[in-house]
């Protein structure tokens, strides 16, 4: 558990499918994620974008398709401690009775990884990282949504994760912090050189951060490339995605032509 | 998930911590409800039977009767049942919001088993604490019933005669037979609990129905494996 051991590692997708009911939700889902890149997947609401990180996490099963970590079946037993993993959920997902320090701690206590005033300084130095510095004893119910989600990165750094996702890191934040938690994602790459891959439908946050999108709707990826190749890909449903606020625009031009007269 | 937390067993020295939090949160917030619940048990027991046998010139059986009642069946019973209704819904409804709000998801991106970090602590404290409960709830079960037979004028069996015929007729092992049973029961209402939660699904409605399973279910299981548990502890016995 040392900055200096964490390597980048790869992810690669192949053939995922994925229904539940028989209503299938992820479509032969193939693509590569590169060590050390921002990898965005993109896509509306009830796209798949979340049940595809689970299944990149390992929270969930696919019905065929595997999921490869620098070559590896993501189930290969021994697998996770050769290769740390962490995710941010979109909810935070901090656990409501332990303090904040408990949980930003708790992958190094539960596993005995350090001793406790070593956890106690780790867990101290990652809350600063992410601008929380002394909230050790306060209860999540106790922050805002903001700052919840800033402890859920400060746990998620404490793994020293080789691979890091985020699901929807700025849903129900405000733009300026929206903006905190994007640097707080490129810093992440550029300090502990991790693969991330960021689940989210923000285009701001996508565009700021990405090396490379992914746009996923009705659980079937659509495109795969740098932000500027989306923005000038031709397909309309990503234009539409893409370009939303001209939908709105067009949408509202009549309405305000008719109410001048 | 029973097996898995037994195989989880070596790892109960580990969770030490969190097996007192529960134990202190399950003695805490039972243990006067238990005496109260038991007291007034004991009391109805005598009350109800007392004047029957009085009238019949039984009132010498009457402490051994009620001795024998409160802690082979109504102490371990009606214990479990309540600890399935203030613990057993605690549980359920815990493991059950952990699940619904990700908190679990949570666990095991961080590679920890659930099983370990919340239905091991748990099942280890409530099979140590309900027979412990049960240790209290015998005695005073038996001061209740000692009490009204004295006091109430329709059975006056006075308190030499109720404890005498008492210790004549109920012996140790009947008293661990309770203990055994509450044992058992405790099992039942912590691994149908942490069931019920980890299974939970669909917001807080599915929270409320997991916590009215988790119960319902335990209930009806005690009263089912009491059944089968007495046949066995008599066949034992004999």
């Amino acid at each position: 558990m040392n900055g200096s051991e964490t390597q980048n590692v790869s992810l690669e997708v192949r053939g995922l499918r994925r229904s539940f009911n028989g209503v299938v939700v992820l479509d032969d889902i193939q693509f590569r994620v590169e060590p050390g890149e921002v990898f965005v997947i993109m896509g509306p609401s009830g796209s798949g974008k979340t049940v595809l990180l689970k299944h990149l996490i390992g929270l969930e099963q696919p019905d065929s398709g595997e999921i490869l970590v620098q070559g590896k079946p993501i189930d290969t037993p021994g697998l996770r401690d050769q290769y740390r993993m962490a995710m941010v959920f979109q909810s935070s997902a901090l656990l409501t009775s332990l303090t904040v320090g408990e949980n930003v701690g708790l992958y190094l206590s539960e596993h005995q990884l350090k001793p406790p005033r070593e956890i106690a300084f780790i867990v101290a130095d990652k809350l600063k990282t992410v601008g929380l510095a002394g909230l050790e004893n306060r209860l999540p119910n106790e922050l805002s949504g903001g700052m919840q989600k800033r402890v859920a990165i400060a746990r998620a750094l404490v793994v020293e994760p080789h691979l890091i996702m985020f699901d929807e890191p700025t849903a129900e934040l405000d733009p300026i912090m929206a903006v905190a938690i994007g640097e707080e994602i490129l810093k992440l790459k550029n300090q502990l050189h991790a693969t991330s891959i960021v689940v989210t439908h923000d285009r701001d946050l996508a565009f700021g951060i990405a090396d490379r999108v992914a746009m996923i709707m009705n659980g079937k990826i659509l495109f795969v490339g740098t932000p500027d190749e989306l923005k000038e890909n031709p397909d309309p449903k990503i234009q539409n995605f893409v370009y939303a606020e001209l939908l709105i625009r067009r949408y509202n031009q009549p309405h305000k032509e008719t109410s001048h007269k | 998930m029973f097996w898995q937390t037994l195989q989880a067993l070596p790892l109960a020295w580990r969770h030490r911590a969190k097996i007192a939090d529960q134990l202190f949160e399950i003695g805490n917030a039972s243990l006067l409800m238990v005496c109260i619940l038991s007291l007034f048990i004991g009391g109805v027991v005598a009350l109800q039977t007392g004047p029957v046998l009085v009238e019949r010139g039984l009132g010498y059986v009457l402490g051994g009767m009620i001795g024998l009642s409160v802690c082979k069946e109504l102490a371990p019973v009606m214990m479990a049942i309540l600890i399935a209704g203030r613990i057993g819904s605690a549980m359920s409804a815990e493991i059950g919001s952990m699940r619904v709000y990700q908190e679990i998801d949570a666990l095991k991106t961080m590679n920890i088993n659930p099983i370990n970090y919340l239905v091991l602590p748990r099942l280890i404290a409530i099979a140590l604490a309900l027979p412990t409960l049960v240790m209290f709830a015998i005695p005073v079960g038996w001061m209740g019933g000692a009490l009204v037979s004295a006091y109430n004028s329709r059975v006056a069996v006075d308190f030499g005669s109720f404890f005498g015929d008492l210790r004549d007729v109920v012996d140790v092992g009947d008293v661990w037979n309770g203990i055994f049973k509450s044992f058992v029961f405790a099992l039942a209402i912590g691994v149908i609990s942490c069931h019920q939660g980890l299974i939970t699904r669909g917001g807080p409605r599915g929270i409320g129905r997991s916590v009215t399973k988790a119960v319902v279910n335990s209930i009806v299981v005690i009263l089912i494996l009491d059944y089968f548990l007495t046949r066995l502890l008599l066949l034992v016995q004999k």
